[in-house]
């Protein structure tokens, strides 16, 4: 009974939307919008007179230019990498200090005084607690300082301009506009970038926005970035120009990505994502100035403490497995050497080497330890002496230059250092972005597709790029 | 902690923030469910933060926030639940975001809708406001930015235009906290129903369309006596909204028209 009933309502709603046509979207608008309008009129009064100088009018004219925004928006990317650059050297250093050189050695002589077993002492100690501090160290002031940084650009209302500025750039790649602004989420995070093209209405723009996301670096990947760029890369030029140098060569990488997005977008949809861009409007809000104290607050408590506290949490086992790969022995060699040695041969032909891939296959969890990972790696498989504290202890070094030197020692060279840094940029998402994926799309499909496409790219142009070092300096 | 500190203030308008308890996430056992809707970019966080003084990232562009956010306070010993919807400028178009929003409004049966608008744009702004209130005879307006309304010489009579639109209409400046207390009340009177909306529809122009839903109305009405939005029911279904047609299948409109049970939506 109850069933017919509601049966006989949607059929006559069958009936009646054949007799009434097609036209009820359409008067359904008409009317909302008659009635704003009725509704507005009487309750607003607008100045007569316009005012002389429209502050916001002037300064999205200069932002949004053809010739200043993207200058501009380069300009204000190095200078926040800059200001991370040189602010966190200092803190880094000290916090490794107390973390490293004070309490590693304190918990390591509580642990042999109560007699704990030389394993669980190395698995504990020199497994997980180096690789949280090592995070820590690294992590925190960087963060702490382009966070807020970032969160102040956000604020003050420079993100829709850059959302903008590129909107025309993703309509030619077949992609939806707003897609600019799920990637500019990604430089945060990537996994909330995937959540962040939910406002895109289309699902076949939105698949290009998740598939593409892993494009924009995030939190966990500008440290390798600005650490092996400041040794690389600041290296070739006099210290004082140094952090500039860096900075360039973090936003050159960064730019390579937002490149790479648009490539992969105009790749997507003309092949398997077919389908035209749909029109949309962007609201370009008010500037409104940025509420300081809340905006440190927020970025210091919510997003540094958060990320951070994700990374130990993924460092924490890192590290268990980095001591057992270096302490378990098959034969005369540590499981993690017989795939350096086995693997190297692969690396060395992409211009990178077995170390950083047994690294990446570590970091899965959190591209955040890469490089504590390589560092350690390469002491082992370098048998360096005088630095770390033997195999499968993390260490900190406190100066990038002590970083620089275990590595040349490990057989970096230029090459090596700027394939990793676009490796670090074209590789498979994280677990927890992939994941993410997954629960956005349904789709192991795409969930597969998102990950294999950056990592086959990576591999295509470390390996091309190697060829091409090598044939312009031989 | 549950009971405001000074009970005595419990009924006097100047001590409205008095009476505020912010609980943060702490959402246990609520009272009435409130959700917070508006477009983007209208300091709907700013809004949800005073209340609740959580401290969402407040950022100004669409895509903010693409999730619910939920946080908790108590007021005149009533404990409610916020929840921040995604910001739309429509609730008729098919991205996530506006399917959150309207899925809640409707499904999730809060008890009081606030809109929170921008009074420097008013009448984009109100095109949300009229869609919600289709659905909903349970709103208030929280007329937001007033403090950039004034910068601009713009004026906007919240008065008339509560007339106008048939709920409680607060001006408000949420960034300095202006406005809060007599939102808070407005929420506190449209929930436990001292306070009546009377909020206003729709007038369809063409004849046609006008006596097809009286039609489906009075159909829907007969199955579902309680619905408070039949007539935005049966525009949804002259428009074949799948949603809504599954809802009427599975009998999921059955349980709003009864109001007893708060459906989480997924």
């Amino acid at each position: 009974m109850k069933t017919t009933n509601k049966e006989s309502i949607l059929s006559a709603a069958n009936t009646l939307r054949w007799e009434i046509g097609e036209h009820i979207h359409d008067s359904l608008v008409e009317s909302i919008y008659a009635d704003a309008n009725q509704i507005a009129s009487r309750a607003v009064t607008v100045p007569t007179e316009k005012p002389r100088f429209n502050f916001d009018k002037r300064l999205d004219k200069l932002i949004t230019s053809r010739w200043f925004g993207f200058p501009l928006m380069f300009l204000l990317l190095a200078i926040v990498f800059w200001l991370t650059v040189e602010g966190a050297n200092v803190p880094s250093a000290m916090i490794a200090t107390f973390l490293v050189d004070t309490i590693h050695p304190w918990l390591k002589g509580l642990f042999t005084m109560v007699g704990s077993p030389w394993w669980l002492t190395g698995l504990l100690v020199d497994g997980v607690w180096l690789a949280m501090a090592w995070v820590i160290s690294v992590m925190l002031p960087p963060m702490a300082i382009f966070f807020p940084l970032f969160t102040l650009l956000e604020d003050f209302g420079y993100l829709p301009r850059v959302a903008f500025n590129m909107d025309s750039l993703f309509r030619k790649a077949g992609a939806h506009g707003k897609q600019s602004l799920s990637m500019t989420m990604g430089f945060g995070c990537n996994a909330a970038g995937v959540v962040a093209t939910r406002i895109i209405d289309s699902p076949r723009e939105r698949l290009i926005a998740i598939i593409t996301n892993n494009f924009s670096l995030c939190n966990g990947r500008w440290p390798t970035q600005i650490l092996i760029a400041s040794i690389f890369f600041g290296a070739l030029v006099p210290a004082h120009l140094a952090g500039f140098v860096t900075a360039g060569a973090v936003v050159g990488v960064a730019m390579l990505g937002i490149f790479f997005t648009l490539v992969v977008s105009w790749g997507l949809s003309k092949t398997v994502l077919k389908g035209e861009a749909s029109a949309f409007s962007l609201e370009l809000p008010p500037y409104r100035p940025p509420q300081l104290w809340q905006t440190l607050y927020t970025s210091l408590i919510d997003r540094t403490a958060i990320v951070l506290w994700r990374a130990i949490i993924f460092a924490a086992p890192a590290g268990a497995v980095i001591w057992l790969v270096s302490n378990i022995h098959i034969g005369e060699l540590s499981v993690a050497e017989h795939f350096i040695n086995w693997s190297n041969p692969f690396g060395i032909l992409l211009g990178i080497n077995g170390v950083i891939l047994l690294a990446y296959i570590i970091a899965i969890p959190a591209n955040e330890i890469v490089i504590p990972t390589v560092l350690m790696l390469t002491v082992i498989s370098t048998k360096l002496t005088g630095v770390g504290d033997g195999a499968g202890v993390m260490f900190e070094l406190d100066e990038a230059t002590a970083v620089a030197d275990v590595l040349r020692a490990g057989g970096w060279t230029f090459l090596t250092g700027l394939n990793l840094m676009l490796f670090s940029l074209l590789h498979n998402p994280c677990s927890t972005t992939i994941y993410t994926i997954y629960k956005e799309t349904k789709s192991v499909k795409w969930t597969t597709v998102a990950t294999v496409i950056p990592t086959v790219m990576g591999l295509v142009i470390c390996f091309l790029v190697a060829q091409v070092w090598r044939l312009i300096t031989f | 902690m549950s009971n405001t500190p000074n009970a005595n203030c419990e009924d006097c308008p100047v001590h409205n923030l008095g009476n505020l308890t912010k609980l943060g996430i702490n959402m246990s056992q609520f009272d009435f469910v409130v959700a917070l809707a508006g477009n983007p970019n209208t300091g709907k966080s700013t809004v949800f933060n005073a209340l609740t003084g959580l401290r969402q990232h407040t950022g100004n562009w669409p895509g903010k926030t693409v999730t619910r956010a939920e946080g908790g306070f108590v007021y005149g010993n009533k404990r409610f639940k916020l929840v921040d919807l995604p910001g739309t400028y429509s609730l008729l178009s098919t991205s996530t975001d506006e399917e959150v929003a309207r899925d809640f409004i409707l499904f999730g049966q809060p008890d009081v809708t606030v809109i929170v608008v921008d009074a420097t744009r008013l009448e984009r702004n109100l095109n949300l406001v009229l869609q919600v209130l289709e659905i909903t005879d349970r709103a208030v307006v929280c007329l937001n930015l007033m403090d950039e309304a004034k910068r601009h010489n713009i004026d906007v009579d919240a008065r008339r235009l509560a007339k106008d639109l048939g709920v409680p209409v607060v001006a408000a400046a949420a960034r300095q906290e202006e406005g809060i207390p007599d939102l808070l009340k407005y929420i506190y009177e449209v929930a436990t129903g001292a306070y009546v909306c009377r909020p206003h529809r729709l007038e369809r122009t063409a004849p046609r369309l006008e006596k097809a839903i009286s039609e489906l109305t009075a159909k829907i009405m007969n199955e579902f006596p309680n619905l408070p939005n039949s007539r935005w029911i049966a525009l949804r279904l002259l428009e074949g909204d799948q949603k809504i047609i599954d809802a009427v299948k599975s009998g999921e409109l059955e349980n709003l028209s009864r109001n007893t049970t708060i459906l989480s939506v997924a």
